[in-house]
Formats: structure tokens, C-alpha cells, sequence
């Protein structure tokens, strides 16, 4: 008990020293807390952004037909008659297939994209009523809607089409139904003045994943202007993109480099002969190797973790409620299918333990390794100086 | 009682640049007197009152202080020594600039695990002590020398140490400020406390603090370490 007291008293000491000695070197110190702050923030950005991005592309993946079919006229994607849709049924390997309607309406209420679409027919829910409306939550909160409430949408002829909230759905992942508007197929039409013929674009079920390469190529070959986008492709670009591992090695060499940058810097300009003199002093008032290098560990301790807080705030203000500006164009092959996430805000004890071993322990070791030669000296030469 | 038996410090050894500091020293120091080192500026005081303080080892002979050999300790406990039986006030003073006066004189027990608050008390006590009473947030590199050696004191003091090893400590002083902290000596030896300073300032030698004079002379004590200067009292 005596000696845990005397312990908690002495680390005490030493921090509180520790803070006084970092508020002498106020510029160096406010430097190096800067640099680690970013370094911080963008390394917990990628990890955050590639976490949430992953997580996301499963929950939207799951559920997500073998492969799409779109229409491209002159690279653009176009709508697709119906007529393709008969010629995919019959192919081989194919379990089902089926035409979407969806597309993207800008809705001046809250000055953003909204997808606009009729909800599968394979799926057990059924479509909404005729002048009937299901919207996604974000949506919902963003203009302030409550079911029964009447929305007004201008449609392709610039002419108001009135539909009442029916409900609002609630889905695990943001992505996948925040700016959601769903319609039955003829208001969808309606809306938009697409023709009964015509899709948005076909999904296709394939049983034998074995197969689903075989049955794209096929597609292709009878529908000339086609565009075919298997899920497992997308999987795959996801995993190559944010994988969790390129990830880790990512933070890891990053920090590496960074404690490299660090060390080589502190060595490059030495422990100055004040800091030497000082850590002399110490010596010989009684403080051992130890306690120098104790007071050391802390005032880099104190430094990393403020940084490493203050850097990953800022990176999941940045992933979460700033929408990500610095990585969009990263996303930019994905805005095909949706036009912009919004991320689920979600914490990770993992992660975050991670990232805190990786970048914090570098760091302390960079600082405290200087100063273990000048504090192995003998106290009275290094008083000379 | 420190007993110095034929130390010998050497500095640079085997190389061109080798140079004896302090050679073959046999010493006998009584506690609670106060001892003066004198001699010309290089001669080996400062020398001496590291190898007496456990602030460096001898390259040869034996420093033992209550019939123990300190030079044979190890860091840990020589570090123990330093920290809970001499208390230095160095020639340079040795302040940190940019701390406090009061961190300054606290810098001794931080490792100590006392508690911060007695540790503190102690600190303002002494400062005021020795006429430091309001400076103690007073950053060191604005003190004046008088002000400056005082603080030394006080942070030599904080772990209430039994020998007072003093390098100069009139060095950088005026006549006035110079008696001034011959006064505060005094005062720490009429506490009982063992002191030891080394000077080449007669106003040292005439203030009737010194109990005992050894002479130095290129590293070696001349009169043969016996009670050899005057003692005035
Ligand atoms: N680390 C060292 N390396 C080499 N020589 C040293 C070292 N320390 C001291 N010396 C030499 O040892 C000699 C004695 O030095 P010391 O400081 O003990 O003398 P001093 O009597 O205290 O002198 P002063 O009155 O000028 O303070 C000097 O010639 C000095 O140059
Ligand atoms: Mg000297």
C-alpha cells in the first residue's frame, strides 16, 4: 500500500514536471502535436471511411441480384425495352430475371439527389398503393415528413404529382435507404414518362455462382450495347479497395514512416546541448536513468494521446458528418449505382486499439530514444558543458 | 565521517588528450563541520567534490561515506545517495530555465514519491527562508545571481540532506550578496549539517565558517590532508 502510494505520488511528479517541461518548448511541442494530429486524422480517415464503406457494400451486397444489366447508347446508360428482358429469361442458368424502374430525382426541398423506385416485385413487401409514397428515414427527417403527410413532386413535364406518405423505411444501413423514394410501377411511369416497354435496367438471379461468368457472356453476346456489372465484381473492388489488412499495413507503414521522419529528425538535430545540460542536472539531483526517461515516455505520451484523440475526432467528424470531401473520388466508379453515402456513424473498440498501437507506441519510442544515450552519462560531465 | 583513500580521477585515459584531474587523494571529513577546498582554478576542486558527492566515479582508490564504499554502488543506489545525503549547489548554478523557481527546487524529490503537497510546503518554506518569499513563480532566467545562488540552496535543501557540497558559491557575487549567503552556510551548519565548499575567494576564508582548509594544487592536496588551514572562529 506504502509503496503503490509512493509509486502513484512519483508518476505524478513526473507528469506534472512532464507538463511544465512541454510548456517550455511551446512551439516544438504545438508543431509536433499538429503534424501527429494529421497524421492521426488521415490514417483513422481511411480506416474509418474503408470500415464503414465495407460494411455498407455487404449489407447492400447481400440481398444484391448476380448480375445488372444495363443499356449503354453513346456510353450513357439508357433506358432498356423490354424485349431484353425476354431474351435473358431463357438463358441458361438463369433462375429469374426482372426489369427496374429507378432513377434519380433532384428534390429542390432539400437540394439533394433522391433515388426514385419501385421496390422489387420479388421481394415479399408489396409495391405502394397507387398516389402512395415509402421513403427513406434520412429523407424523411431531412423535409420533416410524418406518415399521411402529402408530398408534391414535379415530375418530367414539370407538372406537380401529389403522393401521401405511406410509410418510412428503416433499414440497418443508411446507404441502402436513405434517400429512398419508393412508388408502385405506374406512378413510376407516370412520373417520369417512361413507356410501358421500357426498364431502367434488368437484374438477373444466377443459381451457380460457377456460372454467372458464362451467363454474362452470353448477355453480352445477344445484347450488343449492353453493360453487365456482377455483384461479385463489385465485391471484389470493394475488397481490393478497403480491405481491412491493406488497411492495417497501410496505418502501419504510414506510421512507420512517420516515427522514421521523427527519428531522423530529432537525430538529425540532436539532443541541443541545453537539453543535455539539463538532463545532467537532473542526474545530479538525484533523478536515475529511469526517472529521466519516465519523464520522457510521459511528455510523449501526453503529446500522442491528445493528438491521437484531437486526429481520430476529427477523422470520424470527417467520415461521418462532412460526407468524406477528401475521398469522393475514390467513389466515383460506385455513383453509378448510387449517387452519394452517407455513412453509419459506428465506433469500433478494435479499431480503434489499432490504430492507437500503431500510431501512438512509434511515437513515444521516437521521443524517448534520444534521450537515452544523454541520460546514461555520467551526471558530472555532462554538467561541464 | 567520508573517508577518501588515495582517489585518483582521470580523465580521458589512454588517450593523447589523458589528463589527472585529481591525483592520489587521501581524505578525512568529520561530519557536521564545514570544510573548505582552496586552490588555483584548475586545480581539482570541482573534481573532488564529484567524487565526493557520488556525481562521478574514481578512476582509482576508494570514497567511503559512514565506512561504506560508495564507488563500488551501483547507479541506483549512488543515484539514492545523491539524492537523499548531499544536497549540491552547483558552480553554475544549474537552474533550468524556463521552470519556476518553485518547480527549480522541487526538482530533486520528484522521483522521491513524496507527496506533491509536502514536497511543496517544504519548497516555500525554504524560499522563504532565504528571502525568496514571492519569487517562487518567478521563472529562473529572470533571477539576479544573488537570487539565483539562493534558489540553488534551496533546491540543495529540499531533501533535507546531511552534507551540503558547495562549488563556489561566491563565484559570481558581490561582496554584499557574497556574505549574505556565507551567512545562510553558516546557518546550515549550525544546523549540523556537514559542509564542504570549495573556493578561491578569501572572503570565504574570512568569514569564520570554515572549520578547515585544504589546499589544492594540480589535483593533489598539499599538507597532506591533515586540519591544515586556519581555523577561525
Ligand atoms: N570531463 C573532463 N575531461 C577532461 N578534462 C577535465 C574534465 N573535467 C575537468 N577536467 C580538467 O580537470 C582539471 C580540474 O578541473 P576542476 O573543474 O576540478 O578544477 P577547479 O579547481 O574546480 O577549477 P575552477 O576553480 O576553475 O572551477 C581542469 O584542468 C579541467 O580542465
Ligand atoms: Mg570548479
Amino acid at each position: 500500500m506504502v509503496t503503490m502510494n509512493t509509486w502513484i505520488e512519483r508518476q505524478r511528479a513526473l507528469i506534472d514536471f512532464s507538463v511544465a517541461n512541454l510548456g517550455r518548448r511551446r512551439g516544438r511541442n504545438l508543431g509536433l502535436f499538429l503534424a501527429y494530429t494529421l497524421l492521426v486524422f488521415l490514417l483513422a480517415s481511411v480506416v474509418l471511411y474503408g470500415d464503414a464503406l465495407r460494411r455498407e457494400a455487404r449489407l447492400l451486397l447481400a440481398d444484391a441480384p448476380e448480375l445488372v444489366v444495363q443499356r449503354l447508347a453513346a456510353g450513357r446508360h439508357d433506358l432498356l425495352p423490354a424485349t431484353w428482358l425476354e431474351q435473358v429469361e431463357g438463358l441458361r442458368g438463369v433462375r429469374g430475371a426482372e426489369g427496374r424502374l429507378w432513377g434519380y430525382y433532384f428534390d429542390p426541398a432539400v437540394a439533394a439527389n433522391t433515388t426514385l423506385l419501385v421496390p422489387s416485385a420479388s421481394l415479399s413487401t408489396s409495391p405502394p398503393a397507387p398516389g402512395q409514397m415509402v421513403i427513406g428515414a434520412a429523407l424523411a427527417r431531412a423535409r420533416g415528413l410524418a406518415v399521411g403527410d402529402v408530398l408534391s413532386l414535379r415530375g418530367y413535364d414539370g407538372k406537380p404529382y401529389a403522393f401521401t406518405l405511406a410509410g418510412v423505411l428503416d433499414a440497418d444501413s443508411e446507404l441502402v435507404s436513405a434517400d429512398l423514394m419508393q412508388v408502385n410501377a405506374a406512378d413510376f411511369r407516370a412520373f417520369f414518362g417512361v413507356d410501358p416497354g421500357l426498364y431502367t435496367d434488368l437484374v438477373l438471379r444466377v443459381a451457380n455462382p460457377r456460372e454467372v461468368r458464362k451467363v454474362a457472356e452470353k448477355v453480352l453476346q445477344r445484347l450488343p450495347g449492353a453493360r453487365v456489372i456482377a455483384r461479385e465484381e463489385m465485391r471484389r473492388t470493394y475488397e481490393a479497395a478497403f480491405n481491412w489488412r491493406q488497411g492495417v499495413l497501410l496505418t502501419f507503414l504510414s506510421t512507420l514512416m512517420a516515427a522514421f521522419a521523427l527519428l531522423a529528425w530529432d537525430k538529425a538535430s540532436g539532443l541541443s546541448a541545453e537539453e543535455r545540460r539539463e538532463i545532467g542536472i537532473l542526474k545530479a539531483v538525484g533523478w536515475e536513468t529511469g526517472d529521466v526517461l519516465r519523464m520522457k515516455l510521459w511528455e510523449g505520451a501526453l503529446v500522442s494521446l491528445c493528438a491521437f484523440l484531437a486526429g481520430y475526432v476529427l477523422a470520424w467528424l470527417h467520415v461521418f458528418y462532412a460526407d468524406a470531401p477528401l475521398f469522393t473520388a475514390v467513389l466515383k466508379g460506385w455513383s453509378v449505382l448510387y449517387p452519394h453515402f452517407a455513412l453509419a456513424p459506428r465506433v469500433d473498440v478494435a479499431q480503434i486499439a489499432t490504430l492507437f498501437f500503431l500510431t501512438v507506441l512509434p511515437f513515444v519510442a521516437a521521443t524517448v530514444v534520444p534521450v537515452w544515450r544523454a541520460a546514461t552519462l555520467d551526471p558530472d560531465e555532462v554538467m561541464r558543458e | 565521517m567520508i573517508e577518501l583513500l588515495a582517489v585518483s580521477k582521470t580523465y580521458n585515459a589512454g588517450r593523447v588528450n589523458e589528463f589527472s584531474a585529481v591525483r592520489e587523494v587521501d581524505l578525512l571529513i568529520e561530519p557536521g563541520r564545514a570544510t573548505a577546498l582552496r586552490g588555483p582554478s584548475g586545480s581539482g576542486k570541482t573534481t573532488l567534490l564529484g567524487l565526493i558527492g557520488g556525481l562521478t566515479r574514481p578512476s582509482s582508490g576508494r570514497v567511503r561515506l559512514d565506512g561504506r564504499d560508495i564507488s563500488a554502488l551501483s547507479e541506483r543506489f549512488l543515484t539514492e545517495l545523491r539524492r537523499a545525503t548531499f544536497g549540491f549547489v552547483f558552480q553554475q548554478f544549474q537552474l533550468i530555465r524556463g521552470l519556476s523557481v518553485l518547480e527549480n527546487v522541487m526538482l530533486p524529490a520528484t522521483p522521491s514519491g513524496r507527496p506533491y503537497r509536502e514536497v511543496r510546503a517544504r519548497a516555500l518554506r525554504l524560499l522563504d527562508d532565504l528571502g525568496l518569499a514571492g519569487r517562487a513563480e518567478v521563472k529562473t532566467q529572470w533571477l539576479s545571481g544573488g537570487e539565483a545562488q539562493r534558489v540553488a540552496i534551496a533546491r540543495a535543501l529540499i531533501n533535507d540532506p546531511k552534507v551540503i557540497l558547495a562549488d563556489e558559491p561566491t563565484a559570481h557575487l558581490d561582496s554584499a550578496l557574497s556574505r549574505q549567503i556565507l551567512a545562510i552556510l553558516a546557518d546550515l551548519r549550525a544546523q549540523g549539517r556537514t559542509l564542504i565548499v570549495s573556493s578561491h575567494d578569501p572572503l570565504v576564508f574570512e568569514a569564520g565558517l570554515v572549520e578547515r582548509v585544504i589546499d589544492m594544487r594540480d589535483g593533489r592536496v598539499c599538507g597532506a590532508g591533515a586540519p591544515a588551514g586556519p581555523v577561525l572562529s
